[in-house]
């Protein structure tokens, strides 16, 4: 174990990877000579040269379809978005090719590929750099999305992503990349997709939530702590695939749950969290289930609307306090 | 599928010869215009009377584009489209069986059917697919441009799109990349003058050539109603990108003789009946190349009668053998949207018992 930065984790996660598997490239904006716009990437170039480590010019849609052309022949890309936001535009080539290749192929042509970078809002960059896409990509079938929390599960599951035979949507947190923790130095560690993890223990209300929202849902689970309620926190890790049983076994033992997002509300994940709760957890629960997200409206620029916008752990407080119904 | 000999190669063979290539050459060539013919008039006639559905994108008028490019490429060269794709699926490899019951959704189809017609897949020939979203396979095309050159290959990729692909940024993204890193690229713009509706000139300031151009990337104009003109063409195109010339972009003129799809009008508002009937008449790839043949004496009427009997077979075959199959099974819809569907966790949220 060492400890690293969630930026470093995932660096050595890619050298790693690369290093293991000589099908495995990077491509995005300023990936080589810059070593990242976010510095993920620093060192790659160095080590393995440009045609591994390949910056491309500001062409998402374009260089989004190499990617997957790449991987529809067998290599296995890693496209880095600067921001999920940018990637917006390059979504016909995630869901019209990624997604539906393999089914409409009838699995002739797999897409074992990665796209990451970051997203969620960060520190006052107005509406269009500051928002969470997880719901745009996990909505098609076809793609899995992760979104590690902390530095080990960076690694781990950027390490599991680059490894999976299918299109993984890595979505970093922008505000985690100066975030420590101990890591695993193990070639071989990974994070399994598809396995939730309990960030915190209690039994009186269940937090479940992903990414960076992790780290609020612990804030007001120490505050409310300090008034007698111990929060479960559960960080799916993984949205597609998800655990539904670590879902459906935390509410089994508070029997109250909020859902706390970065997204907008509508069809946001909590809106499936929430549906997956009715279908199969309905007479577990005591409480309806709350949901804490951005406010719905883009993101304003104003540093003091921007903290209104947001998720909080104040609100986060307040919803687990409506569901148990305490003042 | 051949593999299609160079001009001068062909030359020194001492046989009966025209234009450079052998009278088996060109009659191979015919036989497959002829089979891309009777097999797009079978799934007229499969769609008019509801055997096969949804879009249904005809080759009727274009067949030497399919024989033209492809026929000059080896087996491991990749081929990619749009979803005008039965023809070229057949030129790269995928029998006519497999084609046919594609477009019969059938679980004997080239996809399963899963696809239909504008989503013919043949991995194992490099037949990398029809696709739907117009210009969506300019990108993909270039990934496996760029697959090659990582490994080190002699390949190439070959992309065919219609001609309003050329105003899509992905089109433009692709060609920039294409030629920044001198990938083994072709792309082929079948120019039949009209998206879907929308005559060219009407959405397009400058022409093809000065697009391509605009990139650096190699240009060239072909005449593809003529295949003997669209195979010397290629021939050379394939040998310089393979050789590592770089990309390669071609105006591909051509023209399509039915509608857009089988849901359009042959003619109307957009084109004129006369100016459809004129070139019917007069700019058929088929009765060009068969008149050429004439006149070299390389191939008479009854010789042409029995390759055409044979092909009308080998559809009628391949019609019954589409008709007859199973559907797929509904039980095995699941198994190709990840690649391992029995991951930790939940994939599919459908609720349908899986």
């Amino acid at each position: 174990m060492a400890e690293l930065t969630y930026r470093e984790a995932l660096n050595q996660a890619l050298a790693e990877e690369m290093a293991r598997d000589d099908s495995v490239f990077l491509l995005g904006e300023e990936v080589a000579e810059y070593d990242g716009a976010y510095k993920v990437s620093k060192g790659l170039l160095d080590q393995f040269g440009d045609k591994r480590v390949v910056d491309t010019p500001i062409s998402e849609l374009g260089f989004t379809g190499l990617g997957v052309g790449a991987a529809m022949v067998g290599l296995r890309p890693i496209v880095e978005f600067m921001t999920f936001n940018f990637s917006i535009l390059a979504l016909d080539q995630v869901i019209n090719s990624a997604a539906k290749m393999l089914h409409m192929s009838n699995g002739q042509i797999g897409i074992p590929m990665v796209f990451r970078g970051p997203t969620g809002a960060a520190l006052q960059l107005g509406a269009q750099h500051s928002q969470a896409c997880e719901s745009w990509y996990v909505h098609a079938p076809g793609i899995k999305l992760v979104t590690p929390a902390t530095p080990s599960d960076a690694k781990g599951l950027l390490k599991a992503a680059i490894r999976d035979n299918d299109p993984v949507a890595v979505m970093e947190g922008e505000l985690l990349y100066n975030v420590k923790g101990e890591v695993p130095d193990d070639d071989d560690f990974i994070v399994p997709l598809g396995v939730a993890d309990r960030k915190r223990k209690g039994d009186d209300v269940s937090i479940i939530t992903h990414g960076r929202m992790v780290h609020i849902a612990l804030q007001a689970a120490g505050q409310l702590a300090k008034e007698g309620i111990e929060a479960d926190v559960l960080d799916l890790r993984s949205l597609r695939p998800l655990d539904v049983e670590a879902i459906l076994e935390t509410v089994s033992r508070t029997h109250r749950a909020v859902y706390v997002e970065d997204g907008f509300p509508y069809v946001g994940i909590g809106s499936q969290i929430v549906s997956i709760l009715m279908e199969e957890a309905f007479d577990d629960l005591d409480a309806p289930v709350l949901r804490v997200t951005q406010a719905d409206i883009p993101m304003p620029y104003n540093k003091k609307l921007e903290a209104w916008t947001k998720p909080s752990a104040g609100r986060v407080v307040e919803a687990c306090k409506r569901v148990l119904y305490v003042d | 599928m051949t593999e299609a000999k160079t001009a001068e190669q062909t030359a020194t063979n001492g046989g009966p010869e025209l234009d450079g290539f052998s009278r088996d050459q060109l009659l191979h060539v015919l036989r497959e215009m002829l089979l891309y013919r009777r097999f797009e008039e079978k799934a007229e006639e499969g769609y008019a009377i509801g055997k096969i559905g949804g879009f249904c994108h005809l080759h009727i008028g274009q067949e030497a584009t399919a024989a033209g490019c492809i026929l000059p490429l080896r087996k491991d060269d990749y081929v990619i489209t749009a979803y005008r794709d039965h023809t070229q699926a057949m030129a790269k490899g995928i029998p006519a069986d497999a084609v046919m019951a594609e477009l019969y959704g059938k679980a004997t189809g080239s996809s399963g059917g899963m696809g239909g017609s504008m989503h013919i897949f043949g991995a194992d020939v490099g037949f990398m697919g029809g696709h739907g979203i117009v210009g969506g396979q300019t990108g993909l095309a270039l990934g496996m441009a760029w697959a090659i050159h990582y490994r080190g290959g002699d390949q190439v990729c070959m992309c065919f799109m219609g001609d309003a692909a050329v105003n899509q940024g992905g089109f433009h993204e692709s060609m920039n990349m294409a030629a920044v890193w001198d990938l083994p690229v072709i792309y082929v713009v079948e120019n039949n003058s009209y998206g879907m509706g929308t005559k060219f000139d009407r959405v397009s300031d400058t022409d093809m050539v000065t697009k391509a151009a605009s990139h650096g990337v190699l240009a060239s104009v072909v005449d593809g109603q003529d295949v003997i003109a669209t195979l010397k063409a290629f021939d050379k195109i394939v040998t310089g990108v393979r050789a590592g010339e770089g990309p390669h972009f071609v105006d591909l003129q051509c023209y399509r003789f039915k509608g857009h799809s089988m849901s359009d009008p042959v003619a109307g508002t957009y084109r004129s009946k006369q100016e459809v009937d004129d070139r019917t008449e007069n700019a058929d790839p088929i009765k060009i190349l068969r008149d050429r043949l004439f006149a070299a004496e390389l191939l008479n009427q009854d010789e042409l009668e029995a390759m055409d009997a044979e092909v009308r077979g080998v559809v009628a075959a391949a019609d019954e053998s589409a008709g007859a199959a199973p559907d797929p099974d509904p039980a095995n819809l699941y198994d190709h949207v990840y690649s391992d569907i029995n991951p930790n966790g939940r994939l599919f949220f459908d609720g349908r018992g899986r």
